[in-house]
């Protein structure tokens, strides 16, 4: 019962990518997001407005990349997160691409060209779990906007609508080479909203920093917290957690027939009511909004995993799972992700059984291995928590390659938020999110020199003036604060 | 490790070496000699080659020594040799799971000034969270009481030890309190109204017992209790840490300090840097986090990773600390990450071993490798505050404690995904 149709077709495709030449364990399957379930072909992009709630382009992103001329950068170290290291290698940026990555390129006329010799070249790092703009600086009064707890079903809420783009986090993630994250909604529901998937280029409005593209997520939350947050009038125990998921899935069964139905017809009746809880879970039964879903122990996942199977749909990752380690065949079978720390521990009983070489014993079993934080403080070192899981992992004699480290802070997590067609690796094509390390990333006394974003130099470490700073840090003290 | 421990034929002739002082607590004291390490004794000089020689538990010598017959050798060669980390942020002893009230024993559920509550009997040398840090260096911690105005006393323990006396290195070595607003009455200037009262009440009733236990004192704040704990915080024999934030906020406590003559240690201090030249007059040193830099609050808008480096300019003797129990282990990449912003690397070295002992006055016994101290020491693969490095021996008291713990043996368990049922499967080496 395990062995659907789609996970045999995902093996398939695992498969031939593999054959393909592909690197095996970690390595995502470089799909875009995945709109089998009943999308029809000939659906207009107004009705899939319609469906998805963004009907005449509402909502949709605004974000514009910032001016950029042609880069080259020569004789860095680079690291790919395609492939093996190339100790001295060029990379050329040009209308917001990578144009190509290889030994001595030429720089094409009115290229800037910067000498990285000595130092290293990454794609821009992407955290799938983060808070910044929901939970912002200062968490104080007024600014907590992660946590709609006032329902155990909250999908209609959007963490986008909460996010404060003048939260000073973001450029402090940005300084520390950070190009892409996903903002979600907490974990204190069943079901607690949509994610946003955001770039970190400063902008009035959330819109101006959105993901040009990029698929929503659906925060839903296993386990300790919603059973905590509810326990008075339920769901209070685990039991009533699943319950909860499925009574939900139920309704938007239903009212994803009936606008199905709707749609596939003349049209001439009525068009059916608008919800917008099941609006949201409509679009996770057609596959075109990726179930990011907070889950810890193994058995709740094994859990989660049967939901899934009931209602047909697929969960893209787990986040925390700190107990992935414990399921990691069944995660590398079904193709989930697991969104994971180090090291942290202890905090809770279903945060008991972590290990450190969680991500390496998942990339070795070929489950999509992320590293995330879920914290505005550690989204600034995930170089070094990359490094830390990889020595761990090789430690304990578990086979991981620099590349694969790198791969958990770049193109799975892109592969985690439907992206990784368009970022998280230096490949020709993609977009030029590239950071230039002054040293090694895997060192600790490494730190990002600069960060580009399509192309743009977003924040510059030896730059006076010119890097981001939030308007909320004017004023309050005699410098300009922040991680320089 | 234990691979690493030779037995010399002879035993030791009698009398030789032989330190005279009493160690701290009942303990299990060994021999070894830490052969051939790049030796930063953090008191003296950086060694190579050296040796350091331990005996029943102390170390006797460090440098070019020759080891007696029968001394067990630990062949550190090739490998760099500290002291012991010295985390002064943790409740180690007193939490297992965060969450589960039942097993944490850091907190008194009552009153905002607890300054009687006195951590050590509740300290449980069997708690997984200590086997899991000292694998990675840590050797002895303050493990403190949390919340309220005055928290309690913390104690200081080493992480090796059967049981609490084995374990316990001083009780009440520090005196916990909090300057921030909420920890009495809202207000700032209500905080420092109630911590000056509680200050006054001890202070009268110290010079006023005998009236007290007649009857015949006036009405005092505190529990009888709580005002006799504070009688060694006004000697300024105890010292008295401080969390703290905002610089006038640190300011205000400094004048506290210096008003009533306390032994003061600021900790957190994230914007200390802006008044690091005060905290320098005063001798103060300051407990830090190194990774701080968002400006989480209006007490702390100015936190910044240059933090721990712009007081060490400034004069300061600086701490740095995990501010975690479960990852007091974090306290190396902290250390990593204040070089990457600035301190000199031998000051965060300091840092994590000497200043925390010094601030706690324990630093005849620890935080340096130097005759007459406690041999607690780890062998590094190589720079311990680099990521790629390991603790590959941690000592403590002469003895190579073991590096398995729960998390190891939960790793053994899952190693293999065989179809066997993980339950069936031995954990053991």
């Amino acid at each position: 019962m395990h062995h659907r149709a789609h996970s045999q077709l995902v093996l398939a495709l695992v498969a031939a990518l593999l054959a393909a030449g592909c690197s095996s364990a970690g390595t995502a399957p470089a799909t875009g997001p995945d709109h089998s379930a009943s999308t029809d072909a000939d659906m207009t992009e107004a009705d899939r407005q319609l469906l998805n709630g963004t009907a005449n382009g509402a909502w949709e992103s605004t974000y514009r990349p910032l001016p950029s001329t042609p880069v080259l950068i020569r004789g860095g170290t680079v690291m790919t997160a395609a492939g093996e290291e190339l100790p001295v290698a060029d990379v050329l940026l040009v209308n917001g691409r990578i144009e190509a990555v290889g030994a001595s390129l030429e720089a094409p006329a009115g290229a800037e060209v910067i000498d990285a010799t000595g130092r290293f070249v990454t794609p821009g790092i992407i955290d799938t779990h983060s808070h910044l703009g929901v939970y912002p600086s200062p968490g104080v009064e007024g600014m907590a906007e992660g946590n709609e707890a006032t329902d155990p079903v909250t999908a209609e809420v959007w963490a986008e609508h909460g996010v404060w783009p003048q939260d000073a986090g973001f450029w402090r993630a940005l300084a520390g080479g950070v190009t892409t994250l996903q903002v979600l909604p907490g974990s204190a529901n069943l079901i607690g909203g949509r994610g946003v998937t955001l770039k970190l280029v400063p902008g009035r409005g959330v819109t101006d920093m959105m993901f040009p593209g990029a698929p929503m997520g659906l925060k839903m939350a296993c386990g300790e917290n919603p059973k905590r947050v509810y326990a008075n009038e339920g769901p209070s125990t685990r039991m009533g957690n699943v319950a909860g998921y499925r009574k939900a899935f139920i309704r938007a069964e239903k009212y994803r027939e009936s606008w199905d139905e709707w749609l596939a017809g003349d049209r001439t009746s009525k068009a059916p009511d608008r919800d917008l809880q099941l609006e949201t879970l409509a679009e996770v039964l057609r596959g075109n909004i990726l179930i990011q879903n907070h889950c810890y122990r193994a058995d709740d996942m094994l859990t989660m995993l049967e939901l899934a199977d009931e209602f047909g749909f697929s969960i893209r990752s787990f986040h925390h799972a700190t107990e992935a380690y414990k399921i990691r065949d069944r995660l590398a079978e079904e193709n989930v992700g697991a969104s994971t720390w180090v090291d942290w521990w202890g905090f809770k009983m279903e945060a008991l059984d972590a290990i450190p070489q969680n991500l390496a014993l998942l990339s070795e079993a070929g489950a999509p291995a992320i590293l995330h934080t879920d914290s505005g403080l550690e989204i600034q070192i995930l170089n070094q928590n990359a490094a830390r899981a990889m020595h761990a992992g090789r430690r304990a004699g578990i086979s991981v390659s620099r590349d694969q480290a790198l791969r958990w802070i770049t193109i799975n997590p892109a592969w985690a938020l439907g992206i990784d067609d368009r970022t998280g690796s230096l490949e020709a094509g993609k977009a030029a999110d590239v950071v230039i390390w002054s040293g090694d990333p895997f060192s600790v006394y490494s730190r990002a020199d600069q960060v580009f974003i399509d192309g743009a130099v977003v924040f510059d470490r030896s730059r006076d003036s010119g890097n981001p700073v939030s308007d909320f840090e004017l004023g309050f003290l005699n410098h300009t604060g922040g991680a320089r | 490790m234990k691979g690493l421990v030779r037995n010399h034929a002879c035993r030791i002739a009698a009398g030789a070496l032989v330190l005279l002082i009493a160690l701290p607590a009942v303990i299990q004291a060994q021999d070894l000699a830490v052969v051939g390490g790049t030796v930063h004794t953090v008191s003296g000089d950086v060694l190579e080659s050296a040796t350091v020689l331990i005996r029943d538990g102390r170390i006797v010598a460090v440098g070019d020594v020759e080891v007696p017959e029968g001394t067990p050798v630990l062949d550190a060669t090739d490998r760099i040799v500290t002291p012991g980390l010295f985390d002064a942020t943790t409740s180690i002893g007193l939490v297992e799971v965060g969450m589960v009230s039942s097993s944490v024993d850091s907190r008194v559920q009552g009153e905002a000034v607890e300054a009687a509550f006195d951590v050590v009997d509740g300290l449980n040398p069997r708690s997984v969270l200590i086997p899991v840090n000292r694998a990675e260096g840590v050797t002895t911690v303050l493990s403190a009481p949390t919340g309220g105005l005055i928290a309690g006393q913390a104690a200081v323990i080493e992480l090796a030890g059967a049981s609490v006396a084995e374990m316990l290195v001083r009780p009440r070595a520090a005196m916990m309190a909090s300057f921030s607003p909420g920890a009495a009455g809202g207000a700032r200037g209500a905080v420092s109204l109630r911590l000056r009262e509680v200050l006054d009440d001890a202070s009268f009733w110290r010079d006023h017992r005998d009236a007290f236990d007649a009857g015949r004192s006036r009405q005092l704040s505190l529990s009888r209790l709580d005002l006799e704990a504070l009688g060694p915080v006004l000697d300024g024999g105890m010292p008295l840490i401080v969390s703290v934030h905002r610089a006038s906020d640190i300011e205000a406590v400094l004048r506290l300090a210096e008003e009533y003559g306390l032994d003061l240690v600021l900790s957190g201090a994230s914007e200390a840097w802006m008044v690091a030249d005060r905290i320098a007059d005063a001798g103060v040193p300051v407990i830090l986090k190194p990774l701080t830099n968002n400006p989480g609050g209006f007490d702390r808008l100015g936190a910044r990773f240059e933090n721990a480096a712009l007081l060490h300019e400034a004069g300061v003797e600086v701490i740095i600390g995990s501010f975690s129990s479960h990852n007091a282990r974090w306290i190396l990449l902290e250390a990593g990450n204040a070089v990457r912003f600035g301190l000199p690397w031998a000051e965060a070295l300091r840092a994590t071993t000497l200043a925390p002992a010094r601030a706690l006055g324990v630093d005849d016994l620890y935080g340096s490798i130097e005759p007459g101290k406690v041999g607690s020491l780890v062998v590094w693969t190589g720079d311990p505050f680099e990521l790629s490095t390991h603790a590959e021996s941690v000592v403590i008291r002469g003895e190579v404690t073991s590096a398995d713990h729960r998390q190891q043996q939960l790793l053994r368990r899952y190693r293999e995904l065989d179809g066997v049922p993980p339950a069936f499967r031995e954990t053991g080496d």
